[in-house]
């Protein structure tokens, strides 16, 4: 087992090293962020700019290759480099980082759950009008891109707000900073709350119909009958013995959204301007940021990569043959 | 024939005929609508500008007077095209890499793994989001198909794959084998058909997903560069303004979601029809 996870961590990161250099010399080769200082008025003199960008090692007179290692050996001290404007890329992280686990923690595990939790109703009450309902709705939801959903909210909200004559909901930014204190807290609790129905909704329709499907398989199987047969009530037997079983695909598929939550929200951050690490992909990109580009998809390869590890364990928290073999 | 039996099964099954039938007149709409309309989408009326729908601009118009209902019409066809090449691209390129790595073993599956595990991790919105804006005016749209299938096919191929191990050891699949049939004949003669009802349904499911990653991509500037016009680049221009002007957003959003929605409902049918087995 140990060497079996050696090996596995090996390749890992040998993926994670190919991602992120890809990703740094196709941004580094094709994005100028001297247009962002050229276009200035009045100009700034070539010599200047070209001062400054080698200072934040983005200038790209620099061979790529050579400005590759200097952000490598960079990276493996643990240091991004800068932005286009001279900011630490590492303390821009840290602050999204966290700004994204507050705007996405509650929505996934709501999602998750939520979502198991009608897929499993639906499933016992198979072809009853309850089974339809959550069928045909969650069959619309999934029809409806985020950014749709997202926009259709926003709208909602604001003519809400309008007839109300005050602001019921909030429906852009994280917080009022004027605020302070328990009012602050309700503040960021009421700006949650859109963001948090646009990204859940996707994903309880989603793990409805996955835990549906399972939820049958398992229902017609030989071991429920016998937990039922043994005299468990109908209760304890499905969601002891059923539901346990049937969970272990929407879990993998849970563990990977856990782990790509944080930059897999781009939309709804952009949308309800919160800025996370999935707007600052967008952001930098517009802005020709060559060391957050690299920097976001650096967390991304990492993300994805701890997310397949996180489904194994899972999987074999919930399943004991995988354990056993 | 089984082919008889799955479209009995497909004409039966009433969520693939509503799929169908909504898909067709969604056709009909975006190719035989433009006719009916009083303006061309590359028209522009100074005269109307942001004017809500009337009997003149049925749909509304734009903040530079184009016509609504003729530029989501021209949507609505990017953004069908778009969809069935993605979907044919990605899966074919699904079925021959899967079929390969997994009839063949060894070196040739290896390698071929290795590269979808690659091409997984690789971030594929940032690649695409680079490269599509620079692509030339004209045909550009064809290398953002290309570019969006490159990254859309690799988790059906790993499914092909494990299902072409066991096809492998198949007796009729053996028997070709001694009766000389080259390697790659075989693949595509006795492979790839008896996987024909996963790819049939994956191509389907692709179609929407690269409708919706289409106009994901646009939405951000990222995908249909302008003077072209497509549902996403639309939406994204419409949803700014939805309150004010809520037909900038109303029609090519809701277009968008009934064609995605049809091509699910087909989707789900025709998993229906060819594997009875599933219960979805």
């Amino acid at each position: 087992m140990g060497k079996y996870l050696l090996r596995r961590l090996a390749i890992n990161v040998i993926l994670v090293a190919v991602a992120a250099s890809l990703a740094y010399m196709l941004a580094a080769s094709t994005m100028s962020p001297r247009a962002a200082y050229q276009g200035r008025q009045p100009p700034i003199p070539e010599a200047t700019i070209d001062a400054t960008l080698d200072m934040y090692n983005l200038n790209d007179k620099v061979p790529v290759l050579q400005r590759y290692a200097t952000w490598a050996t960079g990276v493996l001290q643990g240091d991004f480099g800068k932005t286009w404007n001279g900011g630490s890329v590492n303390d821009e992280m840290g602050r999204r980082i966290f700004v994204s686990l507050r705007l996405l923690l509650i929505g996934t595990l709501l999602g998750f759950a939520v979502g198991v939790g009608l897929g499993a109703i639906s499933a016992v009450k198979q072809y009853k009008a309850t089974d339809r309902l959550i069928g045909v709705s969650s069959f619309v939801v999934l029809a409806i891109p985020v950014f749709v959903l997202a926009t259709l909210l926003a709208i909602a909200t604001y003519n809400l707000n309008r007839g109300l004559g005050f602001t019921l909901i909030e429906y852009t930014g994280e917080y009022n900073p004027q605020l302070s204190g328990w009012d602050q807290f309700l503040n960021r609790l009421n700006h949650l709350i859109l963001p948090t129905i646009s990204l859940s909704l996707g994903s309880i329709a989603f793990y409805s119909r996955i835990q549906r499907n399972m939820m049958l398989d398992v229902l017609g199987q030989d071991f429920v009958r016998t937990a039922r047969a043994k005299g468990l009530r109908r209760r304890t037997a499905l969601t002891k013995h059923a539901l346990r079983t049937a969970l272990i695909p929407s879990a993998t598929y849970f563990a990977f959204a856990f782990g790509t939550m944080f930059t897999g929200a781009t939309f709804t951050e952009k949308i309800f301007a919160w800025h996370g690490m999935g707007a600052w992909l967008v952001d930098a990109i517009n802005a020709q940021d060559v060391n957050s580009v690299a920097a976001v998809t650096f967390f991304t390869a990492i993300c994805v990569l701890f997310a397949a590890f996180l489904s194994d364990l899972l999987v074999a928290a919930l399943d004991p043959r995988v354990r056993v073999n | 024939m089984r082919s008889k039996v799955v479209l009995r099964r497909l004409i039966a099954n009433r969520q693939a005929r509503y799929g169908s039938i909504a898909l067709l007149l969604l056709v009909l709409v975006a190719y035989i609508g433009p006719y009916f309309g009083a303006y061309a989408w590359t028209e522009k009326d100074f005269l109307a500008f942001l004017s809500p729908p009337d009997a003149d601009h049925w749909w509304g118009t734009t903040s530079i007077g184009q016509d609504m209902y003729a530029i989501t019409l021209r949507g609505m066809q990017k953004s069908i095209v778009i969809g069935l090449l993605v979907a044919l691209i990605s899966t074919g390129l699904a079925a021959i890499v899967g079929a390969f790595a997994g009839y063949f073993g060894g070196w040739a599956d290896r390698v071929l793994m290795w590269g979808v595990d690659l091409l997984l991790v690789l971030p594929s919105f940032l690649i695409i989001a680079i490269i599509s804006p620079r692509l030339k005016a004209g045909s550009s749209w064809l290398w953002f198909v290309v570019l969006l299938a490159a990254f859309s096919w690799m988790i059906t191929s790993r499914v092909v794959r494990s299902m072409t191990i066991s096809l492998r050891e198949r007796e009729y699949v053996l028997a070709a084998v001694y009766m000389g049939i080259p390697r790659w004949k075989i693949i595509f003669r006795h492979i790839v058909p008896n996987l024909s009802s996963l790819l049939i349904i994956d191509a389907t499911l692709n179609v929407s997903a690269a409708i919706i990653g289409e106009a994901a991509l646009s939405f951000f500037g990222f995908g249909i560069q302008p003077p072209d016009v497509s549902l996403g680049t639309l939406i994204a221009a419409g949803s700014g303004n939805a309150t004010g002007y809520p037909w900038l957003f109303a029609f090519p959003a809701g277009a968008l979601v009934l064609l995605v929605l049809s091509v699910n409902l087909i989707g789900d049918g025709l998993r229906d029809a060819l594997d009875p087995g599933s219960n979805s």
